[in-house]
């Protein structure tokens, strides 16, 4: 077996071991810090059991699947892009998700002055996650529609930055509007894990079920793509169509993520960057591998958030933010020594 | 036999027009086409390659419009090699030379035999497989232009279309290529390659003469109406003579 395999298994048991012993500390974490002799306590109690069981492995399980969701797309949209440093959010899903989120909190917070009982019942209803997961995924199809197509990859970055910069200001005018939405949406771009619940879990468990064989299918045209467009298309692949495929897929798996979650920063960037650090392969790996290294590197920020100063709890994205953040600057610091 | 016919290619580029009626009939063997720079040839052999639809003319694949081929029937039959090839990202050399076997194998399907078998005779024939596991930033620019070369020749397509395979290569390898492409002739290949290397270009079947967008001249590359046409093309800067049983251009050095 060549070094390369070796690099492979070995970092695909270290993600799924690490996945298992985080998992089993998200499990031990509560109010008073860590403790493997309180889990066991608890469980020995109805209240705690029910903690445990209702509260804690959900949220465990939620954050590893929303890590995984924004690791899958993270590689995807790196490897389209052809970028080591592209983010799941560059196509519009971000500010998509933040305005829709923005717009139901100002119809909420004028619904009690203006709106009916039955219209606020209804925006209740359809919620935060429902306005959070259309709106990015809207945000994505005005890139698309922007950048006609996805048959140029540079017309699809512009197009995106392009409908970062118009949601964002839409959602700040709302806001100026409706400034009893602030809170919320600034709850909402620092992310959270807290509210990460068994429905949350099988939304989200379904949604990588799909994306990520799907994306999976569609690996060796970014391998493809790493040899130019004109090259990818010499060699038969109907481009433009398995482009938007990816771009469906980048967007499903990223908005179901920050419908759940919110903007939770760097994991979609930094997960394949270091799945690629360690073992660098073709993009069939990497989507798995990158999906993987995504759970666990947010499962390991909540258990952190939910420990460092309990009983307070740190907001899990201004963690990764952080631990993102730091990654890039030792890499920075890296590469310019060498 | 694949043959390949353009019939009065003509593309814009900016408002500039790169080519102009542009007619060729290629069959099996080694055609080089050169010509002085911006004569159109790597747009010509894009267009020949289905990568740019042009907006005059019409080029035939073995009879049928090169549009109304499915596009991986086409890519088996024709492989493309780019000027500006380079490779990025983290695939060793053999993952990437394998992906010339996309063609075959579409997105999904698994390499089997014979497509490791045709990775390693490419690989072979362009003298790459003894950095099979290596990747393109450990490799220099000629190492990575065989590579490169492997994954075109990997295709196993009955034409061959390289627009300056010789870049960034030794002498040594583009005499080992010019044997290769003489070989890839002999056995059937509808071999095409942009050269500016006129004396390699002369080592080829026949020669094509691009100038301004037009066919200048075109023949048996011992042809003498065409070696002077190729000397007024480059405004008498080069010379052509016979050395060895061969023809050599030779550039006039007096600066």
């Amino acid at each position: 077996m060549t070094s390369d395999g070796e690099r492979r298994l070995r970092l695909a048991f270290g993600l799924a071991v690490g996945s298992v012993v985080i998992a089993a500390a998200g499990m031990a974490a509560g109010g008073d810090g860590w403790s493997p002799a309180g889990l066991f306590r608890a469980l020995a109690n109805a209240d705690g059991r029910f903690i445990v069981l209702q509260i804690r492995a959900p949220r465990t399980l939620g954050a590893w699947l929303t890590g995984a969701l924004l690791g899958l797309s993270g590689a995807a949209a790196q490897g389209l892009f052809r970028n080591p440093l592209a983010d799941p959010y560059l196509l519009g899903s971000a500010s998509g998700a933040v305005l829709g989120v923005v717009l139901v909190l100002a119809a909420a917070a004028l619904g009690g002055h203006v709106v009916s009982v039955a219209t606020a019942g209804a925006i209740a209803r359809f919620g935060l996650v429902g306005a959070a997961f259309v709106g990015a995924l809207l945000g994505v199809l005005l890139t698309l529609s922007l950048a006609r197509g996805a048959q140029e990859t540079m017309h699809l970055l512009l197009a995106g930055v392009v409908v970062g910069v118009l949601l964002t200001a839409a959602s700040d005018l709302v806001t100026s509007a409706a400034p009893d939405a602030l809170r919320g949406k600034q709850a909402f771009l620092l992310g959270s894990t807290g509210f990460l619940g068994w429905q949350s879990c099988a939304f989200m468990a379904l949604g990588l079920a799909v994306t990520l064989p799907a994306a999976w299918r569609l690996a060796r045209v970014l391998d493809a793509l790493t040899l130019g467009t004109e090259t990818a298309a010499s060699l038969g692949l109907a481009l433009g169509r398995l482009r938007i495929a990816l771009v469906v897929a980048i967007a499903f798996a990223t908005a179901l993520a920050v419908s759940q979650a919110g903007l939770i920063a760097f994991v979609g960037l930094i997960a394949p960057h270091l799945v690629r650090r360690f073992a660098p392969a073709t993009h069939g790996y990497t989507l798995l591998a990158g999906a993987a290294a995504g759970g666990l590197l947010l499962l390991t920020a909540d258990v952190l958030a939910r420990t460092v100063i309990a009983p307070q709890e740190v907001p899990v994205g201004v963690l990764t933010a952080i631990l993102g953040g730091g990654y890039l600057i030792w890499l920075l610091r890296r590469r310019r020594a060498a | 036999m694949t043959s390949l016919r353009a019939t009065g290619i003509g593309v814009s580029l900016g408002g500039a027009r790169v080519l102009d009626g542009v007619s060729l009939d290629l069959r099996p063997g080694w055609t080089a086409i050169v010509g002085p720079n911006g004569a159109g040839k790597s747009t010509l052999l894009r267009v020949l390659a289905g990568l740019r639809t042009p907006d005059a003319g019409e080029v035939q694949l073995d009879g049928v419009p090169l549009a109304a081929w499915a596009p991986r029937e086409r890519a088996r039959r024709l492989a493309w090699l780019t000027q500006q090839g380079s490779a990025s990202g983290d695939l060793t050399a053999r993952e990437i030379v394998l992906l010339g076997r996309l063609p075959h194998l579409g997105i999904v399907a698994s390499p089997g035999a014979a497509d490791e078998a045709a990775v390693e005779r490419a690989m072979e024939e362009a003298e790459c497989a003894a950095w099979r596991d290596r990747r393109p930033q450990e490799l220099s620019g000629g190492e990575q232009q065989r590579v490169l070369l492997a994954r075109a020749l990997a295709v196993e397509a009955p034409l061959l279309l390289l627009d300056e395979p010789t870049t960034h290569l030794d002498p040594p390898h583009q005499v080992a290529l010019a044997r290769l492409f003489r070989r890839r002739a002999a056995a059937g290949t509808t071999l095409v390659s942009v050269l500016h290397d006129l004396s390699l270009a002369l080592v080829a079947d026949r020669l094509v003469l691009l100038e301004r967008g037009r066919v200048r001249a075109e023949g048996p590359t011992d042809d003498p109406a065409l070696h002077a046409a190729l000397v007024e093309a480059f405004e008498g800067a080069i010379r052509i003579e016979r050395v060895g049983g061969r023809w050599v251009a030779f550039p006039h050095l007096e600066v």
